[in-house]
């Protein structure tokens, strides 16, 4: 697993109180780890926080679950 | 409004709960106090070498076990950073009050018959401040979701009631430090009146950080002249008062309708028997020096209540410790009460608790009901040379066991905002 990817997981952990084996890469926030609207308000704000990027609510609207905040989180850094 | 024959129901205290200075559970907060014991002590949580005010009443972290706070024993991880400290608090003394009504409704129609009613005097007051930093630092973007529903003053009732699932009124007062003593009467008068069979009801405050010190100070109402020997500080109607001692916690009490809780064999601690209100009209802080507000109040519970001051045994004053209030309030009881002062016990909790400011009526509505239930007066502490005598024995320094069956407890806020309720033993 690589080092964002790792990164990320914890955060969803620490932000949902759930359980590290339940974060799997298909997971979604909402319907598998218990979020609700604002729960994911949140989170996205501590991806940016933890990773530096910037995250518009767009982009943020498509992030579903944690695989799709791996992807976005990595695509920034490799364009930044 | 009502229909024709319609006739108020009665209202009775089926739960209690508290979170204070002196630790958490009522029971035990009782026992320290009739011990004499204070819960004022240094202000540990942040730096206060710019603030005249160094101490403060404050919940002592622990485990169940030790009575003391530690939130990860209460409310889920994920769920305690929705809520400013002021919830936690509620949450605590809400889920104690809850649990010793033994009243959890299994169907529908009891959830919708159960209501919620804290209120808060300031509200999230700590997490405003953390906000405004942001905003301050040019990081608005970074503002928490949680941040208005953390801080809402409404959000305590709107918690609990989510947690248990009770679907009834929900409702929350905010009278500055009036707050605990218009919740419970307001919530009682929503059960007398058919809106609900079972309100769960009080107040909430947790102002200890550097806006609500540094606040309250540059309005001088703190005491400023004790901060070496912080258990002396609050010193209700001693000539060396300077000032009330900030106090955090929660008191939370459930309400019930009389043949509700008769039918379900519930313990009955006492009766909610009358409810007062009035306002100064005077001064945005001070209270009018004739005292005219709180006799007012303390007046119109009495009537509603049906009694004389001479029924009345006890009364929790609202007592803060600040120069003016305590003898403006000591001179509207002995007006009131006239020739029956004699026979009066008077005190104030604040003495060992500190100013809880909204949660205060709760906490001290409590009280009050335990003087009842146990026939003891609850001592006021620091209460050495009063600055005037009194025909009333205001119960200086040791608590005193007394005939107790009926007790009024008085809270007055900021705004000039007074109320008064009466309680009197179990039917």
């Amino acid at each position: 697993m690589s080092e964002t990817a790792d990164k990320v997981k914890k955060i969803v952990v620490e932000h949902l109180g759930v359980e590290e084996a339940k974060v799997t890469p298909e997971a979604s926030f909402i319907d598998d780890l218990g979020a609700d609207s604002l729960d994911t308000v949140e989170l996205v704000m501590a991806f940016e926080e933890a990773f530096g990027v910037e995250i518009p609510d767009d982009a943020a609207e498509k992030i579903q679950t944690v695989k799709d905040a791996i992807e976005f989180i990595e695509k920034q850094q490799a364009s930044a | 409004m009502f229909a024709p024959g319609f006739a108020p129901r009665r209202v009775v205290v089926t739960g209690m709960g508290i979170a204070s200075p002196l630790g958490l559970g009522v029971e035990h907060v009782w026992k320290r106090l009739i011990n004499g014991e204070s819960g004022i002590s240094a202000i540990q949580s942040f730096d206060v070498k710019d603030l005249p005010a160094k101490i403060a009443g404050q919940v002592p972290h622990g485990s169940k076990a030790e009575h003391g706070l530690d939130l990860n024993e209460w409310i889920p991880v994920k769920e305690q950073k929705k809520m400013a400290r002021f919830i936690h608090l509620a949450w605590v003394a809400a889920a104690e009050a809850i649990e010793d009504s033994g009243w959890a409704p299994e169907d529908e129609e009891g959830r919708r018959a159960t209501g919620v009613m804290i209120g808060s005097g300031i509200g999230g007051l700590e997490t405003i401040q953390e906000a405004g930093a942001l905003v301050a630092n040019g990081r608005t973007r970074r503002l928490s979701p949680f941040f208005i529903p953390s801080a809402l003053v409404n959000l305590a009732s709107g918690q609990v009631s989510i947690r248990y699932g009770f679907k009834g009124p929900n409702h929350s007062a905010v009278t500055a430090c009036a707050t605990g003593v218009h919740a419970i009467g307001d919530a009682a008068r929503l059960i007398a009146l058919g809106d609900a069979d079972v309100m769960v009801a009080g107040g909430a405050e947790a102002a200890i950080c550097e806006l609500g010190i540094g606040g309250f100070c540059a309005a001088r109402a703190l005491s400023t002249g004790f901060n070496d020997r912080p258990q002396a500080a609050s010193r209700p109607w001693d000539r060396d008062r300077d000032g009330f001692v900030m106090g955090e916690g929660a008191g939370v009490l459930v309400l019930e309708e009389y043949e509700h809780a008769r039918r379900r064999g519930a313990k009955i601690y006492a009766e909610v028997i009358g409810y007062g209100m009035s306002g100064d009209a005077h001064h945005i802080t001070a209270p009018a020096e004739d005292g005219d507000g709180g006799y007012r109040a303390m007046k119109a519970a009495l009537r509603s209540a049906g009694l004389s001051p001479a029924d009345v045994q006890y009364v929790n004053a609202h007592g803060t410790s600040t120069p003016m209030g305590d003898d403006i309030e000591l001179a509207a009881v002995e007006r009131l009460w006239g020739d029956a002062a004699k026979g009066l016990a008077m005190s104030s909790t604040k003495s060992a608790t500190g100013h809880l400011l909204g949660a205060a009526g709760a906490v001290e509505g409590i009280f009050s009901i335990l003087a009842v239930r146990d026939g003891v007066a609850p001592p006021t502490l620091n209460l050495e040379n009063p600055s005037r005598e009194s025909p009333i024995d205001r119960v200086a320094k040791t608590a005193q066991e007394r005939p107790i069956r009926v007790a009024l407890s008085n809270s007055f806020g900021f705004g000039g905002t007074n109320a008064s309720v009466i309680f009197r033993g179990a039917p």
